[in-house]
Protein backbone atom coordinates (compact mmCIF):
# COMPACT_ATOMS: atom_id res chain seq x y z
CA UNK A 1 0.00 0.00 0.00
CA UNK A 2 2.46 2.88 1.06
CA UNK A 3 4.64 1.41 -1.88
CA UNK A 4 1.46 1.90 -4.20
CA UNK A 5 1.40 5.63 -2.42
CA UNK A 6 4.71 6.67 -2.84
CA UNK A 7 4.65 5.84 -6.19
CA UNK A 8 1.00 7.66 -6.81
CA UNK A 9 2.59 10.71 -4.88
CA UNK A 10 5.72 11.01 -7.46
CA UNK A 11 3.59 11.00 -10.88
CA UNK A 12 1.36 13.71 -9.27
CA UNK A 13 4.38 15.82 -7.95
CA UNK A 14 5.85 15.46 -11.07
CA UNK A 15 3.23 15.90 -13.24
CA UNK A 16 1.52 18.91 -11.65
CA UNK A 17 4.38 20.19 -10.20
CA UNK A 18 2.97 20.48 -6.62
CA UNK A 19 5.30 19.95 -3.45
CA UNK A 20 4.93 16.65 -1.97
CA UNK A 21 3.81 17.71 1.04
CA UNK A 22 0.55 19.03 -0.55
CA UNK A 23 -0.62 15.70 -2.05
CA UNK A 24 -2.63 14.35 0.85
CA UNK A 25 -4.86 11.77 1.06
CA UNK A 26 -8.15 13.80 0.48
CA UNK A 27 -6.43 16.20 -2.45
CA UNK A 28 -8.54 16.90 -4.91
CA UNK A 29 -6.58 16.78 -8.22
CA UNK A 30 -8.57 19.59 -9.93
CA UNK A 31 -9.87 21.64 -6.48
CA UNK A 32 -6.40 21.27 -4.07
CA UNK A 33 -3.49 20.66 -6.75
CA UNK A 34 -4.41 22.88 -9.87
CA UNK A 35 -4.80 20.28 -12.20
CA UNK A 36 -7.25 20.74 -15.51
CA UNK A 37 -8.98 18.19 -16.82
CA UNK A 38 -6.66 16.87 -19.41
CA UNK A 39 -3.82 17.00 -16.02
CA UNK A 40 -6.51 14.24 -15.13
CA UNK A 41 -6.54 12.18 -17.81
CA UNK A 42 -3.01 12.03 -18.65
CA UNK A 43 -2.30 11.05 -15.00
CA UNK A 44 -4.09 7.79 -15.27
CA UNK A 45 -2.22 7.04 -18.46
CA UNK A 46 0.64 7.57 -16.26
CA UNK A 47 -0.58 5.70 -13.30
CA UNK A 48 -1.79 2.83 -16.10
CA UNK A 49 2.22 3.02 -17.16
CA UNK A 50 3.85 2.52 -13.64
CA UNK A 51 1.34 -0.12 -12.74
CA UNK A 52 0.98 -2.24 -15.87
CA UNK A 53 -2.58 -1.77 -15.36
CA UNK A 54 -5.97 -0.29 -17.52
CA UNK A 55 -8.17 1.73 -16.07
CA UNK A 56 -11.24 1.97 -17.80
CA UNK A 57 -12.88 5.52 -18.70
CA UNK A 58 -15.76 5.15 -16.49
CA UNK A 59 -13.05 3.95 -13.33
CA UNK A 60 -11.07 6.80 -14.11
CA UNK A 61 -13.84 9.39 -13.78
CA UNK A 62 -14.13 8.12 -10.38
CA UNK A 63 -10.34 9.39 -9.33
CA UNK A 64 -10.62 12.56 -8.22
CA UNK A 65 -8.13 12.71 -5.51
CA UNK A 66 -4.65 11.04 -4.79
CA UNK A 67 -6.10 8.56 -2.25
CA UNK A 68 -8.96 7.71 -5.06
CA UNK A 69 -6.03 6.73 -6.89
CA UNK A 70 -3.94 4.83 -4.70
CA UNK A 71 -7.28 3.17 -3.63
CA UNK A 72 -8.05 1.73 -6.92
CA UNK A 73 -4.63 0.97 -7.65
CA UNK A 74 -3.80 -0.62 -4.55
CA UNK A 75 -7.43 -2.61 -6.09
CA UNK A 76 -6.72 -3.44 -9.38
CA UNK A 77 -3.00 -4.77 -8.63
CA UNK B 1 11.47 24.13 -46.97
CA UNK B 2 9.68 21.79 -44.36
CA UNK B 3 11.79 18.98 -42.59
CA UNK B 4 10.07 16.56 -41.23
CA UNK B 5 13.12 14.11 -40.88
CA UNK B 6 11.87 11.87 -37.68
CA UNK B 7 8.34 12.05 -37.96
CA UNK B 8 6.30 9.25 -38.06
CA UNK B 9 3.11 9.80 -40.41
CA UNK B 10 -0.25 7.78 -40.85
CA UNK B 11 -2.04 8.85 -44.25
CA UNK B 12 -5.93 7.56 -45.00
CA UNK B 13 -6.90 7.20 -48.45
CA UNK B 14 -3.34 6.61 -49.54
CA UNK B 15 -4.57 4.78 -52.26
CA UNK B 16 -6.40 8.00 -53.50
CA UNK B 17 -5.16 10.90 -55.74
CA UNK B 18 -5.26 13.39 -53.18
CA UNK B 19 -4.28 10.85 -50.66
CA UNK B 20 -1.23 10.05 -52.79
CA UNK B 21 -0.18 13.00 -53.31
CA UNK B 22 0.28 13.52 -49.53
CA UNK B 23 1.79 11.08 -48.92
CA UNK B 24 4.44 11.68 -51.38
CA UNK B 25 5.00 15.30 -49.91
CA UNK B 26 5.29 13.99 -46.48
CA UNK B 27 7.94 11.05 -47.59
CA UNK B 28 9.50 13.84 -49.40
CA UNK B 29 9.54 16.63 -46.78
CA UNK B 30 11.84 13.16 -44.62
CA UNK B 31 8.67 11.41 -42.98
CA UNK B 32 7.95 7.92 -42.64
CA UNK B 33 5.07 7.33 -44.02
CA UNK B 34 1.86 4.48 -43.12
CA UNK B 35 -0.06 4.60 -46.44
CA UNK B 36 -4.06 2.89 -45.55
CA UNK B 37 -6.41 2.48 -47.78
CA UNK B 38 -8.88 -0.13 -48.49
CA UNK B 39 -6.94 -1.78 -52.11
CA UNK B 40 -4.02 -3.70 -51.51
CA UNK B 41 -2.75 -3.20 -54.66
CA UNK B 42 -2.25 0.61 -55.14
CA UNK B 43 -1.05 1.21 -51.92
CA UNK B 44 1.35 -1.62 -52.48
CA UNK B 45 2.54 -0.02 -56.16
CA UNK B 46 3.12 3.85 -54.19
CA UNK B 47 5.10 2.15 -51.24
CA UNK B 48 7.11 0.42 -54.60
CA UNK B 49 7.35 4.21 -56.21
CA UNK B 50 8.54 6.14 -52.33
CA UNK B 51 11.21 2.96 -51.73
CA UNK B 52 12.43 3.11 -48.02
CA UNK B 53 10.77 4.44 -44.77
CA UNK B 54 6.98 3.10 -46.04
CA UNK B 55 4.38 1.06 -44.92
CA UNK B 56 1.35 -0.28 -46.05
CA UNK B 57 -2.00 -0.97 -44.14
CA UNK B 58 -5.11 -2.03 -45.61
CA UNK B 59 -7.91 -0.79 -43.47
CA UNK B 60 -12.13 -0.86 -43.91
CA UNK B 61 -12.84 2.29 -42.88
CA UNK B 62 -16.79 0.96 -42.33
CA UNK B 63 -15.21 -1.87 -39.70
CA UNK B 64 -15.39 0.33 -36.11
CA UNK B 65 -12.73 -2.31 -34.94
CA UNK B 66 -10.02 -2.36 -37.97
CA UNK B 67 -10.00 1.26 -37.33
CA UNK B 68 -9.96 1.07 -33.45
CA UNK B 69 -6.97 -0.62 -33.94
CA UNK B 70 -5.03 1.01 -37.19
CA UNK B 71 -3.14 3.57 -34.94
CA UNK B 72 -2.08 0.51 -32.71
CA UNK B 73 -0.40 -0.98 -35.86
CA UNK B 74 0.63 1.84 -37.51
CA UNK B 75 2.67 2.51 -34.18
CA UNK B 76 3.83 -0.54 -34.00
CA UNK B 77 5.14 -0.23 -37.31
CA UNK B 78 6.91 2.97 -37.11
CA UNK B 79 7.61 3.60 -33.42
CA UNK B 80 5.08 6.49 -32.99
CA UNK B 81 2.22 8.49 -35.60
CA UNK B 82 3.08 11.88 -34.58
CA UNK B 83 1.18 12.65 -38.13
CA UNK B 84 -1.97 12.05 -38.68
CA UNK B 85 -3.81 12.51 -42.31
CA UNK B 86 -7.37 11.66 -42.17
CA UNK B 87 -8.17 11.89 -45.74
CA UNK B 88 -10.09 8.69 -47.00
CA UNK B 89 -14.03 9.67 -47.41
CA UNK B 90 -16.90 8.38 -49.60
CA UNK B 91 -19.84 9.94 -51.64
CA UNK B 92 -23.02 8.05 -51.92
CA UNK B 93 -24.97 11.43 -53.79
CA UNK B 94 -28.60 11.60 -54.19
CA UNK B 95 -31.14 14.09 -53.96
CA UNK B 96 -31.75 14.69 -50.08
CA UNK B 97 -35.77 13.43 -50.64
CA UNK B 98 -34.41 10.06 -52.06
CA UNK B 99 -31.41 9.74 -49.68
CA UNK B 100 -31.81 6.41 -47.86
CA UNK B 101 -30.75 5.91 -44.57
CA UNK B 102 -28.12 3.76 -45.39
CA UNK B 103 -26.95 6.22 -47.99
CA UNK B 104 -26.92 8.69 -45.17
CA UNK B 105 -25.04 6.18 -42.34
CA UNK B 106 -22.35 5.08 -44.49
CA UNK B 107 -20.77 8.80 -45.84
CA UNK B 108 -21.21 9.81 -42.20
CA UNK B 109 -19.80 6.63 -40.78
CA UNK B 110 -16.73 6.69 -43.32
CA UNK B 111 -16.13 10.42 -43.54
CA UNK B 112 -16.53 11.50 -39.58
CA UNK B 113 -16.79 8.64 -37.03
CA UNK B 114 -13.57 7.16 -38.15
CA UNK B 115 -11.47 10.36 -38.33
CA UNK B 116 -12.70 10.57 -35.01
CA UNK B 117 -11.50 7.23 -34.04
CA UNK B 118 -8.41 7.57 -35.26
CA UNK B 119 -7.56 11.01 -33.82
CA UNK B 120 -8.99 9.22 -30.61
CA UNK B 121 -6.23 6.75 -31.09
CA UNK B 122 -3.27 8.68 -31.74
CA UNK B 123 -3.92 11.48 -29.32
CA UNK B 124 -2.21 9.50 -26.29
CA UNK B 125 0.98 8.72 -27.78
CA UNK B 126 0.94 12.95 -28.52
CA UNK B 127 0.30 14.25 -25.43
CA UNK B 128 2.94 11.81 -24.42
CA UNK B 129 5.43 13.31 -26.70
CA UNK B 130 3.77 16.76 -26.54
CA UNK B 131 3.96 16.92 -30.09
CA UNK B 132 1.43 15.89 -32.85
CA UNK B 133 -0.26 17.01 -36.38
CA UNK B 134 -3.47 16.23 -37.04
CA UNK B 135 -4.77 17.41 -40.39
CA UNK B 136 -8.48 16.48 -41.59
CA UNK B 137 -9.20 17.01 -45.29
CA UNK B 138 -12.81 18.49 -45.15
CA UNK B 139 -14.30 19.94 -48.43
CA UNK B 140 -15.71 23.00 -50.18
CA UNK B 141 -19.14 21.51 -49.54
CA UNK B 142 -18.83 21.08 -45.72
CA UNK B 143 -18.91 24.78 -46.09
CA UNK B 144 -21.11 25.92 -48.82
CA UNK B 145 -23.32 23.40 -49.13
CA UNK B 146 -23.81 21.06 -52.70
CA UNK B 147 -27.40 19.56 -53.88
CA UNK B 148 -27.28 15.79 -54.03
CA UNK B 149 -24.69 15.49 -51.25
CA UNK B 150 -26.33 16.37 -47.80
CA UNK B 151 -24.62 13.46 -46.14
CA UNK B 152 -21.21 14.25 -47.50
CA UNK B 153 -21.59 18.23 -47.10
CA UNK B 154 -22.35 17.19 -43.51
CA UNK B 155 -19.54 14.74 -42.63
CA UNK B 156 -17.17 17.24 -44.02
CA UNK B 157 -18.77 20.42 -42.09
CA UNK B 158 -18.82 17.88 -39.09
CA UNK B 159 -14.98 17.06 -39.67
CA UNK B 160 -14.67 20.84 -38.99
CA UNK B 161 -16.25 21.45 -36.03
CA UNK B 162 -14.97 18.50 -34.54
CA UNK B 163 -11.53 19.30 -35.44
CA UNK B 164 -11.87 22.77 -33.58
CA UNK B 165 -13.07 20.68 -30.69
CA UNK B 166 -10.10 18.72 -30.33
CA UNK B 167 -7.91 21.39 -30.93
CA UNK B 168 -8.83 23.41 -28.17
CA UNK B 169 -8.76 20.39 -25.93
CA UNK B 170 -5.26 19.52 -26.77
CA UNK B 171 -3.27 22.80 -27.50
CA UNK B 172 -1.73 23.17 -24.26
CA UNK B 173 0.30 20.15 -24.90
CA UNK B 174 2.00 21.02 -28.79
CA UNK B 175 -0.69 19.02 -30.51
CA UNK B 176 -2.24 20.66 -33.20
CA UNK B 177 -5.82 19.91 -35.06
CA UNK B 178 -6.78 21.19 -38.61
CA UNK B 179 -8.44 21.36 -41.93
CA UNK B 180 -7.77 21.27 -45.53
CA UNK B 181 -10.59 21.86 -47.36
CA UNK B 182 -9.95 21.09 -51.69
CA UNK B 183 -12.57 22.69 -53.73
CA UNK B 184 -12.66 20.97 -56.95
CA UNK B 185 -9.39 19.19 -56.96
CA UNK B 186 -8.97 16.27 -60.31
CA UNK B 187 -8.82 12.98 -58.92
CA UNK B 188 -10.49 10.20 -59.74
CA UNK B 189 -13.44 11.19 -57.48
CA UNK B 190 -14.21 14.48 -60.56
CA UNK B 191 -13.36 11.87 -63.69
CA UNK B 192 -16.60 11.16 -63.18
CA UNK B 193 -17.84 13.93 -63.48
CA UNK B 194 -18.97 14.91 -67.87
CA UNK B 195 -17.12 17.57 -69.82
CA UNK B 196 -20.27 19.60 -69.15
CA UNK B 197 -20.71 19.67 -65.82
CA UNK B 198 -16.65 20.61 -65.51
CA UNK B 199 -17.35 23.23 -67.71
CA UNK B 200 -19.94 24.72 -65.43
CA UNK B 201 -17.46 23.94 -62.52
CA UNK B 202 -14.85 25.60 -63.99
CA UNK B 203 -16.41 28.56 -64.75
CA UNK B 204 -17.32 29.49 -61.17
CA UNK B 205 -13.68 28.77 -59.92
CA UNK B 206 -12.07 32.60 -60.49
CA UNK B 207 -8.64 30.39 -60.95
CA UNK B 208 -10.41 28.91 -63.96
CA UNK B 209 -9.28 25.18 -63.62
CA UNK B 210 -9.70 22.27 -61.29
CA UNK B 211 -6.74 21.78 -58.43
CA UNK B 212 -4.04 19.26 -58.62
CA UNK B 213 -3.87 17.03 -55.56
CA UNK B 214 -0.22 18.24 -55.17
CA UNK B 215 -1.83 21.92 -54.11
CA UNK B 216 -3.61 19.66 -51.41
CA UNK B 217 -0.88 18.23 -50.41
CA UNK B 218 1.10 21.65 -50.44
CA UNK B 219 -1.38 22.66 -47.62
CA UNK B 220 -1.28 19.53 -45.71
CA UNK B 221 2.60 19.12 -45.67
CA UNK B 222 2.38 22.90 -43.56
CA UNK B 223 0.11 22.00 -41.39
CA UNK B 224 2.44 19.15 -40.43
CA UNK B 225 5.48 20.62 -40.16
CA UNK B 226 6.96 22.33 -36.82
CA UNK B 227 6.62 25.78 -38.16
CA UNK B 228 2.45 25.37 -38.17
CA UNK B 229 2.64 25.14 -34.41
CA UNK B 230 0.54 28.07 -33.71
CA UNK B 231 -1.72 27.57 -36.19
CA UNK B 232 -4.68 25.39 -34.83
CA UNK B 233 -8.46 24.90 -35.73
CA UNK B 234 -8.00 26.64 -38.94
CA UNK B 235 -9.40 25.55 -41.61
CA UNK B 236 -7.48 26.06 -44.97
CA UNK B 237 -9.29 26.47 -48.03
CA UNK B 238 -7.80 25.46 -51.15
CA UNK B 239 -9.88 26.25 -53.87
CA UNK B 240 -8.46 28.46 -56.55
CA UNK B 241 -10.91 31.11 -55.29
CA UNK B 242 -14.18 29.74 -55.50
CA UNK B 243 -15.33 30.10 -52.04
CA UNK B 244 -13.45 33.11 -49.79
CA UNK B 245 -13.84 31.96 -46.35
Amino acid sequence: MSDVADRVRKIVVEHLGVEEEKVTENASFIDDLGADSLDTVELVMAFEEEFGIEIPDDAAETIQSFGDAVKFISEAQ
Amino acid sequence: MFDLTGKNALITGASGGIGGAIAKALHGAGATVTLSGTRQGPLDELAAELGDRVHVLTCNLSDAAAVDALPKQAADLMGSVDILINNAGITKDNLFMRMSDDEWSSVLEVNLTSTMRLCKGVIRGMMKARWGRIVNISSIVGATGNPGQANYAASKAGMVGMSKSIAYEVASRGITVNCVAPGFIATAMTDKLTDDQKEKINVQIPAARMGTPEEIAAAVLYLASNEAGYTTGATLHVNGGMAML
